[in-house]
Order: structure tokens, then sequence, then C-alpha cells
């Protein structure tokens, strides 16, 4: 009994810390409005948009990736590891720099209209509810790759060539292999692109081309910033918590667990003759160049709109970078010291599974506001600035790396519990030799999540800001906010590149850890 | 030797830390983009603290919300960078104090006789376009309106999370009273989108993607003394243009009620009126036109300036807003 106390208790404190963040906060806020007030008819329609659009969004990214998860996985070519690392750039983007990317590709003088104009094609709009799915696919078709793709690696190689050996064709590995991972993986995509879609705010103000693509955030913004009015801004954040809790729960329901057994983890090279054909290999080809094609020209125009502007960028730039990458390093620590309680815990117990997810239904804004009012009577609230901006960086990223790292353990636990357990193998000896060892490849892509999240946070707490530490993105909005539009692209590729880069050394670092 | 003025440095550096601390501190509540080296803030506090013997230090960020979150503990002696829209809310909360200044020699097309909220600077809202690449600019709000959808396309800001959209709001319904939805109507299919705030939306504007954008008639003054480049115009419209001034505020709770009156009194001095022109790329609030920068002497200004008082406007605002959504729903 005391063992199972131990066990649990890291994961009941990390619980315990995002539910006082979460709801604390919420309660907070409500507290101070005097309860909560009825919500109008604009409201109602913003949750109807909002419920529409990230359903839809969710749906799109998961359907579209399959096929290039599948295509990723089955073959093998020069660059492929740095192709996957590349096409999860989208996800880690700071929103503002992605929208601009976007309308390069495809806004009125973008791109593709460019290349349409002279085939005597219509040209085509982003603004309007298409152009805020197209930049929520844009943002989260990475996601739903890599969390397929790796549910794809985690079928044990042995498992492939018994198929190999019975004889299998691609699509008895679809019904036999493919189809009971999918079922596994696919419903904890579709709920953590839901609930990132359920929170967002500035791809649906820009491109949503008006008040019809109105969110919840946005009204829980108004609410704060225009009507002072906290008790409605509550009552919207309780809806965005309740909608968010109730899509968890269906997705728990709905979900299979895949248990394929315990592998040797040799050999990933795919089975030539599972692979299929020239048709199937050109299909494949195919998935792999249109995913590139969609998610690295945006990325593509925002970087070379802003090299000509690097050199000019002023000086200041670069007190604010090492401040970013700074925080950026420290949240990505307290990320994995959160999740990884979290993430054993959860395949076991579903509040911590819930708790872990609790903060990707928050709004930043009552957070924000929340911890403020709470603070204040016991502490000058700027003297909390750090530790604040690293706890809600960490917290965006935790429901990510927990639900990253889930299925892994899940796979481990069911693998090795019992071997484990004979050996008596306990504790630290335990984390040490199994769990790390067998959790580095998504330990990796964790921490370079959140490392790339918390470069590009705008640092939404203000309200703790001291006004004398600048990241940088603030920097970027500043110059943007005094027409130096150009130093802002500048800041922008400088802002991608060294987002990128941290994301791509975790991740690495993750794989080269993992001696499969 | 070199050790030694080393340590003279060090020790001189400590000393005016020292004296620096025991200066008193005038804290200064102000916008984000306010501080930062592009925005008017070091200029402002360098300018003070050459006759304060104080120190100024400016804390960015939301700064009604917060100081209405702080209410009488704020740690604000003075609020800059308001803007009237809050102000019906700011005054309501009875934490500011008057200005005691003379507002009667103001340099601002609109008479200001509010005893609380004092104007450091002001402009007038305007659609800007690129004359180079624009054939047709519309010469009256009217005919912007009646334009065909695909003459131009115009990105604005959200008046639920922006100042210039909710200026641009009032405007439109400060010209077309009952009748400002139906403006809407016609306006609704050349908005190519509605952008959170200014920033992004001018952004568009200079990157190419609309013809057209919601500033300020100050903003070609910047590209032509920044850039060099006098395309960027404002279309001037007989009907008039908003007026959206800047204000600052002291509170009662400051702790240093002298320095606070001392810092307003600085706001309309020669030296911070002379410099804000191109600090903050608008009109100082009182400085005469001839000592103007030349480009802002020769601005093309409207005849008209339109502004609707405290009052109006925010009982005007909510039924505004809903007539701006049910446009766009059509």
């Amino acid at each position: 009994m005391a063992a199972r106390l131990r066990e649990i208790t890291p994961a009941a404190l990390a619980s315990a810390a995002l539910v006082a963040l979460v709801l604390g906060t919420l309660a907070a806020v409500a507290i101070r409005a005097g309860g909560l007030t009825g919500l109008r008819a604009t409201d109602l329609a913003a949750i109807r948009f909002t419920l529409w659009q990230a359903a839809l969004s969710a749906l799109i990214s998961c359907v579209l990736a399959i096929p290039v998860a599948r295509a990723l996985h089955r073959r093998r070519f020069p660059g492929r590891g740095a192709l996957i690392s590349l096409l999860g750039a989208p996800f880690i983007l700071p929103v503002i720099v992605a929208v601009f990317g976007l309308i390069a590709v495809f806004g009125r003088r973008g791109l593709v209209n460019a290349m349409l104009a002279p085939l005597g094609i219509e040209p085509i709009t982003i603004y309007g509810a298409q152009g805020v799915i197209i930049a929520h696919v844009f943002f989260n078709l990475p996601l739903a790759t890599r969390m397929i793709l790796h549910g794809w690696q985690a079928i044990p190689a042995e498992r492939f060539r018994l198929a190999a050996t019975l004889g299998f064709g691609p699509s008895e590995v679809t019904r036999h292999l493919e189809r009971p991972m999918l079922r596994s993986v696919l419903p904890g995509a579709f709920l953590a692109i839901f609930l990132v879609c359920l929170t967002s705010f500035a791809v649906a103000l820009t491109l949503g081309g008006g008040p019809r693509a109105t969110t919840v955030e946005l009204a829980i913004y108004q609410a704060f910033r225009f009507d002072f009015d906290m008790g409605r801004a509550a009552s919207l954040a309780l809806v965005q918590v309740a909608i968010s809790v109730t899509a968890l729960l269906i997705a728990a329901r709905v979900t299979m667990p895949a248990s394929f057994g315990a592998g040797h983890d040799r050999t990933t090279r795919p089975i030539p003759q599972l692979a299929g054909g020239a048709g199937r290999t050109s299909l494949d080809a195919l998935a792999i160049v249109l995913a590139a094609a969609f998610l690295l020209a945006p990325i593509g125009a925002v970087f070379a709109r802003g090299l000509p502007a690097l050199p000019e960028l002023p000086a200041m730039i670069w007190p604010a970078t090492l401040t970013s990458l700074v925080i950026a390093l420290a949240s990505t620590l307290v990320t994995l010291i959160i999740a990884l309680p979290l993430a054993l815990a959860a395949t076991r117990h579903r509040w911590a599974e819930i708790a872990a997810m609790l903060p990707m239904t928050a709004s930043a804004l009552v957070m924000g506001t929340g911890a403020f009012l709470i603070a204040r009577p016991f502490i000058n609230p700027t003297s909390l600035a750090l530790p604040m901006v690293l706890l809600t960086n960490a917290a965006l990223s935790i429901p990510f790396a927990t639900r990253i790292l889930m299925p892994e353990i899940r796979t481990l636990q069911s693998d090795y519990d019992r071997l484990a357990a004979s050996l008596g193998m306990r504790g630290i000896a335990r984390l040490r030799l199994l769990t790390l060892p067998r959790l580095a490849r998504p330990l990796g892509f964790s921490a370079g999540l959140a490392a790339a999240f918390s470069m590009g946070d705008l640092g939404v707490i203000t309200l703790f800001s001291d006004g004398q530490t600048r990241t940088l993105p603030l920097a970027l909005f500043q110059l943007m906010g005094s027409y130096r539009m150009d130093q802002a692209a500048g800041a922008a590729t400088l802002l991608l590149s060294l987002t990128f880069a941290l994301f791509w050394a975790l991740d690495r670092a993750g794989h080269h850890a993992d001696s499969r | 030797m070199k050790t030694h003025l080393m340590l003279a440095g060090a020790l001189s550096l400590i000393a005016t830390m020292a004296a620096a601390e025991d200066k008193p501190v005038l804290t200064v509540y102000a916008p984000d983009y306010f501080t930062s080296e592009w925005g008017p803030g070091p200029a402002i506090e360098k300018g003070f603290e050459a006759i304060c013997d104080c120190d100024l230090k400016f804390v960015a960020g939301d700064v009604l919300p917060r100081i209405l979150l702080e209410g009488d503990k704020t740690q604000a002696d003075i609020a800059i960078g308001l803007n009237t829209d809050v102000t019906a809310k700011a005054r309501a909360t009875g934490l500011f104090a008057p200005h005691n200044e003379d507002t009667s020699d103001l340099t601002m097309p609109v008479k200001w006789d509010d005893p609380i909220f004092l104007p450091f600077d002001w402009s007038e809202l305007a659609f800007i376009y690129d004359k180079t690449k624009l054939q047709n600019p519309p010469k009256s709000f009217e005919e912007l309106l009646d334009a065909p959808k695909d003459a131009y396309k115009i990105v604005i800001e959200d008046p639920r999370s922006s100042i210039a959209g909710l200026s641009l709001l009032l405007w439109v319904k400060d010209i077309y009273g009952d009748k400002a939805e139906a403006a809407w109507e016609k306006m609704a299919p050349k908005v190519l989108t509605v952008t959170p705030g200014w920033s992004e939306a001018y952004g568009m504007f200079t990157d190419g993607e609309a013809d057209m954008v919601m500033s300020y008639v100050t903003s070609p003054a910047y590209h032509i003394m920044a850039e060099e480049d006098d395309s960027k115009v404002a279309a001037i419209f007989p009907e008039g243009h908003y007026f959206s001034p800047e204000l600052v505020a002291q509170l009662k709770t400051s702790k240093h009620p002298e320095l606070a009156q001392k810092f307003l009194d600085y706001v309309l001095s020669p030296d911070f009126q002379g410099m804000i022109a191109t600090a903050n790329w608008s009109f100082p609030a009182k400085l005469p036109h001839a000592q103007l920068p030349e480009v802002f002497q020769t601005l093309p200004m409207p005849d008209k300036t339109l502004y609707l008082g405290e009052d109006e406007a925010e009982k005007l605002r909510g039924p505004a807003l809903e007539e701006w959504q049910r446009a766009f729903a059509k």
C-alpha cells in the first residue's frame, strides 16, 4: 500500500499544481467578479463556431495525416529524417509568423494565385471559414502525422516480419496491424487537435474574414478588455473547460488499446513485399510531396521575406533572443518534470490524464488574470514574472508531452511490467534502466515541442511584466507596432530559425539516445 | 594602472547606482509599444529624468485592465497611452486625479475640457493606400461605400480587440447614424479581413496583400521621413475624419503627487511636445504649427474633424458593435 502511494505521489502533486493553475485561477476571477454572468446571443454563436471549426480542423488534419504518416513509415529515402523534422515546423511556429506565411502563399497576392492567374483560373481566397480551417490544418497536420507515425513505429518489427512470412499483402497488413494501431492512436490525435483549435484566437481573427469567425477565446478577450466583465469572461472560460473535458471523456471511451506485445526492437527497415508495387510507391511519393509543399511553402516564404533584413536587426534583438532561449530551456525542464509522472500515472488513472489535459482547456487570459489576483495580496506580481512565465509556458506543452508519452508508456507497461516486477526493479532504478531509455524518443520530441512553444510564446501574462525583460516575439511585435515591418520580418526569420533549431536538436537527441 | 581605473569605474558605478536608489521612483504604466526603443518611452524617460531628480520607471502592459485589477493598491503614479474608448470606465473607478493643466491653448482640432485625462498627442483616422498601385482611390466615404466590390480590398481592425477598430466603428456611426448598419453592409464586401490589431493590418498593407488599411492621417509621415517613400497616402474625405487623442493621467493613490504633477507639466512642455511627432508619429497636443517637422506641416489634412464625446461613445459602442456584427453576418 505504501509503495502504491509512493508511486502516485509525484503524479498527484503535478495534478494538484495544474488544477490550481487552471481551475483555481478561474475561480479567483469568478470570485472577484462576484459570480458568473449569463452569456449573450453572440457568445452562443461564438461557441457554435468554435466547436464546428475545431471538429472540422481536427477531422481533416487526421484524415490527411494517415497517408502521409504511412508513406513516411513505408519509404526510405535520403533526407527522410530531416524531412520528418522539418514537417513538424508549422506546429511550433508562432501564430503571427505562420499567418503571414500562409498569406504569402494562399493570399490575394500569394504564390498560389500567381500560378493560377496565367491559367485563367479564378483567384482563391483564404479569408473566411476556409482560411481558419486551412490554417488549423497547416498547424496541426504535423502533430497528427507525428502521432500516427509514432504509432506505426511502435508496432514491433517482428509483427511485420511475421506478416511477410505469412504472405500478407498490403491490405492484410492494413487489416491486422495498421487498423488496430490507428484505432488506438487516432482518437488521441483528434482530441489533441480539437483542443488546440478550441482555444484559437489570432488565427481565427486574422484569416476569419470578419466577425462570423468569432471564437470563444476572442469573446473572453472582449469581455475582459473592452467590457471589463470578468463574470462573463469566467462563464465563457468555464464553458471552454466543460467542452474540453467532455471531449476528453468521449475520446477515452472510443480509444482501443492496440496490444501487439513486446518485440526485440531490431531493424525497422520496411519489408519490400509489404510495401506494395509501383502504384503504391508513387501514391506514397505523392502524399509526401504534397504534404511537404503545403507545409513548407509558407515557412519558406516567411524565411525568405525576412532574410535580407537580418543584418539590419537592431542591437536590442540579441538580449531579447537570449532571454527567450533561457526561458525556453528552463520551461522545457519544467514541462518534463511535470509531464513524465503524469504520463506514467495516466495510463492507469484517468484523473492524471484529465489533469494533464486541463491546461489546454484554459484561457490564457483568465489564467494570467486569476494568478495575478491570487498573488497580489501577498507579493508584488512583478517579482513573480519569471516563475509565472515558466509555469504558463510549461503548462501549454504539458498536454502535448503527456499525449506523446502515453501510448509508448502503455506499450512499455504492458510489455515490461511483469519482467521488471520479477526482477524487483523499482523506483529510480526502473526509471533509469527501463523507463527513460525506452521513452527517449517521445521525451526528445516532447522536449523539442516544449522548447519551441516557449520560444514562440508572446508572454500572454503581460500583467506580470516588469517592463524591462523582453522576449524575441515581444520585440517582433514592438517592431511591427512602430511601422518597422521589414525589421519585424527579419526578427520573424530569426525566431523561426532558432525555434526550429531548438526543436530539431532536442528531437534528434531523443532519437540518438534510443538505440532502436 | 588599468586595474585602478577599473576599480575607480566600478566604484563610481556603484555610487551612481546608490544615488539612483535614493531618488524617488515615478512609476508610469504604458502600453507595450510605448517602451520599445522605437516608441516614445526612452526619449520621455531621458527628458524627464534630466529635470526631475528622480527615476522614471515604465511598466509596460495592458494599462487600464491592470489598474482596474489593482484598485487603490496600484503601484502606478501615472498612466499613459490611454485612449478615449476606456476613459468612461477609468473615470468611474475614481482612481484618477485631476491633471490641473491649462487645456485652453492646446493645438488640437477639438476643444478639450476634460479635467482628468490630458491629451499628449493626437491624430485622425484615415484609410491609407499606395498611390503608385491604386488608380481609383475613393474621394469620399460615400464613394468608398459605393465602389464596386472588387474596386479595392481593405483591411480593418476588429473593434472588439483594437482601438483603431473601435474608432472606425464610431467614425461610421458618427457619419451615418441610423444608417450605419447599411453603410457597413456596403463596406463588408470590400473588407478583405478583420485583424486583431493595428500591426497585423498594417503589415498586410505594406506586404501588398491589401490595397487599403485603416490607420491614421499621420501614417504617411513615417514612410516619408524614415523610408523616403512618399507613395503611401491618406484618403481624405469631406465627410470628416474621426479624432483620436492619446491620453495621460495621474493616480490619486500616487506616493509622489508632486512628481506626478511635474510629469504632467513636462508632457505639455516644448521639450516633450517637440519630440513626440516623430517618436509616436502623431501630432503633438500643444505645439504651434510652424514648429512641427516639415513633413507634418504639409501632410494633407481633412477640413472637418468628427468626435463623439466620451458619454456618447460609451452609449453607442454596444449597439454599434451589434450593427457591425449583423452587417458582416449577411
